[in-house]
């Protein structure tokens, strides 16, 4: 145990005397901005292919964005999240001549990858709505997009808060691979405090724990929304 | 007996169905209908089960695209699809046997949500052209009219309540000035009481009798002989997608003459 609290002081004085803790801070902060604004444009473009494939058929034009739709959530399902950000990194955006940092084309490619994934369970949550629900909405004279806006969408969310809660906190723990394009984030500082250290083992029990603490607060928040959306159920 | 019966029943045709056909697959379902309603007309239509009576009313509204015939319906065709069917269907409001009330919307939301869209929509569109100053102006003439219409239901304190919390009979109630509130010239009812237990039934009956009464035009899919014979001007008889018995409700039911119609109204008489 003497072993173990030697192990703390060395930790806290890289921490806070060596000031780790800005590195950690810059790092929490991106963890944070890239699985943030990965979930919101994921949520985003999850709707729009889910709204996509769940239209009507017999027209040329849906069945072309179902075809592309098809296809982008194959190739992002279809390899893993590192693939896709070095691709991204070292290859798409060079070729395009597009410059940005390491974070953004994070925030990029988390937001495609979760897209994708939320779009699936977007379509099943529209799918069990009631299709009464999007009936009621046309024989209004409100316009397909219209009626899944307001009625069906807004449902459909409420039906698949608990796997949307899932995939945020599965976009929190992934966001330990952009240290591979370059990103500072929550492993990248925690791993510089212990490679200055000489000591890994306190700095990587302290990330765990952050991570924990991260995700204990989403499932919080998660059941704190559920709670709010069940105003509509069957209770007064 | 007759004298609320088709008060306001007039010449002026506000819809024409000509030859009108529906196919799902190779499955003929309606097979050639033909039917003149009236403004002010109450029609309701009978038949066995799977005979396409719902599908008849949806393709009316265009919830189902007719294979082939004629909807004539303020000016338009609406079987041609190039028409905006969601213009004409503010027109044409629809009363769902399973309610379908926007379970995300409260009562009063569910009310003003397609006034308050189309208000805002006309507006942003024509401006003051529009009959409205402000979109604000557009939501409080929305919330009144709704308003007066929960109040005419008896159900002004479930304004702000969602429909889960509501029985069959008040959500049937709510539907049915859900379709008021766009102030449409047809309202088609899907068996709108047969989703109900039985001692709700004549709530939802008494509003339609009422807005009957008012004038208003309505087709109604119905397995209430008693509420046909006692509301309608004209019942239709509709069997394997054809209609094969059309008359006023005395003659309809005192004096039916397809044997196909004798049958029905044995059994379910
Ligand atoms: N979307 C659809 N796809 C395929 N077949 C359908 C569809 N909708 C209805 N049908 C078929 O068309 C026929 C007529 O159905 P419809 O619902 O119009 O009958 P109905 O007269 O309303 O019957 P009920 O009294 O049971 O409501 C039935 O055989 C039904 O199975
Ligand atoms: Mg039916």
């Amino acid at each position: 145990m003497g072993d173990f609290s030697q192990k703390w002081a060395r930790f806290l004085k890289y921490f806070i005397e060596y000031e780790g803790y800005k590195r950690v801070q810059t790092g929490l902060k991106n963890t944070l901005i890239i699985a943030v604004l990965g979930l919101l444009f994921g949520i985003l473009i999850g709707t729009l292919i889910a709204a996509v494939r769940v239209m009507p058929k017999y027209k040329r034009l849906p069945r072309i964005l179902n075809g592309f739709c098809s296809f982008y959530v194959g190739f992002f399902r279809g390899t893993p999240m590192v693939v896709q950000l070095l691709l991204f990194y070292y290859v798409l955006l060079p070729i395009l001549g597009i410059k940005v940092s390491s974070v953004q084309v994070s925030v990029l490619v988390f937001s495609l990858n979760s897209g994708a994934y939320i779009s699936e369970m977007m379509r099943a949550g529209i799918q069990s709505v009631d299709p009464g629900q999007m009936e009621a909405g046309r024989a209004v004279g409100l316009s397909f997009s219209a009626t899944m806006m307001m009625i069906v969408i807004p449902q459909a969310i409420k039906n698949i808060l608990p796997t949307l809660g899932n995939e945020f906190i599965a976009l929190i723990k992934e966001t330990s691979v952009v240290s591979f394009v370059g990103a500072s984030d929550l492993y990248v500082a925690f791993n510089y405090i212990g490679s200055n250290s000489y000591e890994f083992m306190v700095p990587y029990i302290v990330m765990a724990l952050i991570y924990i603490v991260l995700v204990v607060i989403i499932t919080i928040l998660i059941k704190l929304m559920e709670h709010y959306f069940a105003k509509s159920d069957r209770r007064k | 007996m007759s004298e609320n019966k088709a008060v306001a029943a007039t010449e002026e045709v506000i819809l024409k169905v000509e030859g009108l056909k529906k196919d799902f697959g190779d499955k003929h379902v309606l097979n050639g209908i033909d039917i003149t309603v009236n403004r002010g007309d109450i029609i309701c239509v009978i038949g066995p089960s799977g005979s396409g009576k719902s599908t008849f009313l949806r393709c009316l509204n265009c919830m189902e695209d007719p294979t082939a015939g004629h909807i004539m319906f303020d000016g338009e065709d609406l079987a041609d699809m190039s028409v905006d069917i969601n213009l004409h269907r503010q027109n044409m409001g629809m009363v769902f046997q399973h309610f379908n009330l926007f379970n995300n919307k409260t009562v009063i939301q569910n009310i003003m949500l397609a006034p308050v869209h189309t208000g805002k929509k006309a507006f942003r569109r024509l401006r003051e052209k529009s009959g409205y100053s402000s979109v604000a102006e557009i939501k409080e003439k929305a919330q009144k009219e709704a308003m007066a219409l929960l109040k005419r239901i008896g159900l002004e304190d479930k304004a702000d309540v969602y429909p889960s919390t509501l029985s069959g009979g008040q959500k049937q109630r709510v539907a049915i000035v859900r379709a008021l509130a766009m102030k449409p010239k047809v309202i088609l009812f899907d068996e709108p009481t047969s989703a109900l237990d039985p001692e709700m039934v004549g709530e939802v009956l008494d509003l339609m009798r009422d807005v009957a009464a008012e004038g208003m035009t309505m087709i109604i899919v119905t397995h209430e002989m008693g509420f046909a014979r006692e509301v309608a001007n004209r019942v239709l008889f509709i069997d394997e997608g054809v209609i094969l018995e059309s008359a006023a409700p005395a003659e309809f039911f005192g004096n039916p003459k397809h044997p196909r119609l004798k049958d029905f109204l044995s059994k379910v008489l």
